[in-house]
């Protein structure tokens, strides 16, 4: 009797330290945290959580899949208080504060001892902070210009490759009623990937980069040049009207009514499109056209990635597993049911129209951008993006806009 | 012990009765309180290490015109929230009848304040949408063009406000539903003897019996303006360009929110709000004071 009471207590002690310690790792057991709820991304990390089982039979993997916008709390408390082995998150400045605050390993002898140097170097340089490598970059996709190509076919115009075409299909299409460019700026940050692609395209990826690291000033000439590029657009009408009422989603259906001709977007748009009746004889994309000519072309090409956390209980078998992610046949077969592109140079990309477009388009780029909200720190990003927003329904306040980002740029980056 | 207790039981039950009570109080609110001012002179991201700024949070935020726009649009909150009151004494003078089936139109006139503010911002954003919303179908048939209102920063809070004050009629509609039941026939029956109707019976007769139910819908109300978030979250993100914020709302952004992460400032905007609710708060409390003394 009394042997039997010590049985049941030591069990419901175990129980209890189980149900308090819930992610505890034990020697070959793995957990990894992630914001890939949607279908498609969840069913990728099932794969790839089987895929790695099945060749580690030592290591149990337990996924726990997060909400999206949930996560980006989530990880600030779990990171600290109760740290997974692996953890999704961005490349760029998005990780900076993490790193800085020594929550995340850095991986580079994941990195040296696998030949990511080489197979991984588009990504090499957003996932480096410190001369460190901080984690595995694993997707990412391409931003451009999806347009309608049956709305240009009837106008007579041609894919524009240089600013004065693109404002000549714009002024084509204006004439003929149809408003050239759809955005929906409610939550602001599309109007980044307007500014990405004009600032791009005026001053080059440097200074981009330069920029959005608090180097140069917002009043600097060059930044007014590219304003003004953005200005010549609104003042033609570019955009639809009351953009700020509408998210990027409630921005598609003028573009799928044949309103609006164009979208500044990340290729994400391209299901909901599809979806919306859109076929492939009717969308079309095509890289943002040059502005300064000879300016080496640099794209947007948002990355999502695995780190390991500092605190993380099983980072052997979590070193392990992302060396299995960098591979090339994993990254291939994983961005094929994500519709994205894989980063590995040696894997290759989905048939899907776009995504060779993508691949195309981004191996062949000089430089690539995070966007706005990555590359530049989060607060930053804010008032920026805000100011833009301001900017294309009143941009004669763009001098008030620009002293006022300038002012944050002082106080943000000491 | 034992005797300890006899002789003070009478002095300590009562404070062991309040214990519980207290402990959470501390706990959950003067605690708290004490710490959200503490995190307001440093500098945290609320994952590194504190940074003791001083008052350079409070400087920031005299020179924050983002903070300004918070703060005016807190006191058009404030004001325009209480048309509340005498709309839903309206409605509710208006239903306080004995008609077949009143209680039917009575729930669905409370039935605003039943669904979530969620559901209300996102029913007035599809109102006010540009394209396809109601209000502006009614507007070009009268001829004039599309007001994009939750686009516009020189309507957009009110935009917001109209919203908020759907379901806020409401509850003030019950609160004098309830308070009108109270009110004694009698002196009702004397006022008409002395002649007493209309206007002037509800001034001299009906409103004092129903102040009660004033007091507590103007409490109800100030909070409800106070807290306005849900509504601003839902319809605008607080924009555009962050012409629609309020204090709460911006607290949140600067402390929580994707793009946030600054707690101390957070902390700091959520100081001066809540030195703006103690002026309240604090008349709130001497009335009451008062009143009680005054029995």
């Amino acid at each position: 009797m009394n042997n039997k009471n010590k049985v049941f207590k030591h069990g419901l002690a175990v129980a209890l330290a189980s149900a308090l310690f819930g992610s505890t790792a034990f020697a070959g057991e793995l957990v990894i945290n992630t914001d890939t709820s949607d279908p498609a991304p969840k069913e990728a990390f099932e794969t790839l959580v089987k895929g790695f089982e099945a060749e580690n039979p030592d290591v149990k993997v337990t996924l726990n899949l997060f909400d999206h916008e949930g996560y980006k709390t989530s990880i600030r408390n779990f990171l600290t208080a109760d740290a997974p082995d692996l953890a999704s998150w961005y490349a760029g400045n998005r990780m900076l504060p993490y790193v800085n605050a020594g929550l995340f390993e850095p991986v580079d002898d994941v990195w040296d001892a696998n030949g990511l140097n080489k197979s991984l170097k588009s990504a090499a340089a957003s996932m480096t902070i410190d001369g460190k490598k901080w984690g595995i970059p694993y997707t990412y996709y391409q931003w451009g210009i999806y347009y309608r190509k049956d709305l240009f076919a009837q106008n007579g115009i041609e894919v524009p490759t240089t600013w004065a075409e693109f404002k000549a299909a714009g002024a084509t299409l204006t004439a003929a009623g149809i408003t050239p460019i759809t955005i929906g700026t409610k939550y602001l940050w599309t109007a980044a990937g307007v500014f990405d692609y004009l600032n791009l395209r005026t001053n080059g990826y440097d200074f981009h980069m330069a920029l959005t690291k608090g180097e140069i000033s917002w009043t600097d000439e060059r930044v007014l040049n590219t304003m003004n590029h953005w200005k010549e657009l609104i003042d033609a009408g570019f955009f639809i009207k009351n953009h700020a009422a509408y998210s990027w989603q409630e921005a598609l259906a003028p573009m799928v009514q044949g309103e609006a001709a164009m979208y500044v977007m990340g290729n994400f748009a391209v299901a909901p499109l599809r979806e919306a009746g859109l076929g492939d004889d009717q969308l079309g994309f095509f890289p943002f056209p040059e502005i300064t000519p000879g300016i080496p072309r640099a794209e947007d090409a948002p990355t999502d990635t695995l780190h390991i956390p500092a605190n993380a209980k099983n980072k052997e078998d979590a070193k392990k597993f992302l060396a299995y992610l960098a591979r090339a046949d994993v990254q291939t077969e994983m961005n094929k049911t994500l519709g994205q592109l894989p980063i590995n140079a040696d894997s290759t990309a989905g048939d899907d129209v776009f995504l060779q477009q993508g691949f195309e388009l981004l191996s062949n780029a000089e430089g690539l951008a995070q966007f706005f909200d990555r590359d530049a720190p989060a607060e930053m990003a804010k008032a920026g993006m805000e100011g833009f927003q301001e900017f294309m329904v009143k941009p004669e306040r763009l001098d008030t806009i620009l002293k006022r980002l300038e002012k944050a740029r002082l106080r943000i980056y000491k | 012990m034992r005797a300890y207790w006899k002789a003070n039981q009478l002095k300590l039950a009562p404070w062991l009765f309040l214990l519980p009570g207290i402990l959470m109080f501390l706990m959950y609110v003067i605690i708290p309180i004490f710490q959200s001012l503490n995190v307001s002179f440093y500098a945290w991201d609320g994952l590194g290490e504190k940074e003791f700024v001083g008052m350079s949070n409070y400087v920031e935020l005299m020179d924050d015109e983002a903070f300004y726009t918070s703060l005016k649009n807190n006191l058009i909150w404030l004001v325009l929230y209480m048309l509340a009151i005498p709309a839903g004494l309206f409605v509710a003078l208006f239903l306080n009848q004995t008609v077949r089936g009143i209680r039917i139109y009575k729930s669905l006139f409370f039935f605003p304040f039943v669904i979530s503010q969620v559901v209300v911002g996102l029913v007035f954003a599809w109102f006010y949408d540009p394209n396809y919303g109601l209000l502006n179908i009614l507007i070009n048939a009268l001829g004039f063009d599309s007001i994009a209102v939750l686009a516009d920063e020189r309507f957009v809070t009110y935009g917001i406000i109209v919203a908020g004050l759907w379901p806020q009629t409401a509850y003030c509609m019950i609160l004098y539903l309830t308070g009108l039941n109270a009110v004694d026939p009698e002196q009702i029956e004397a006022a008409r003897l002395d002649n007493a109707k209309g206007w002037r019976m509800l001034w001299y007769v009906i409103l004092p019996q129903l102040k009660p139910a004033t007091f507590i819908a103007i409490v109800v109300t100030v909070i409800g303006a106070l807290r306005s978030f849900d509504l601003i979250s839902i319809m605008t993100d607080g924009g555009p360009w962050g012409s629609s914020r309020v204090l709460a709302f911006y607290m949140y952004e600067q402390a929580f929110s994707e793009y946030g992460f600054r707690m101390g400032y957070g902390a700091a905007i959520a100081v001066v709000l809540f030195a703006i609710m103690m002026v309240y708060i604090t008349g709130f409390l001497y009335k009451m004071y008062r009143d009680e003394r005054g029995r």
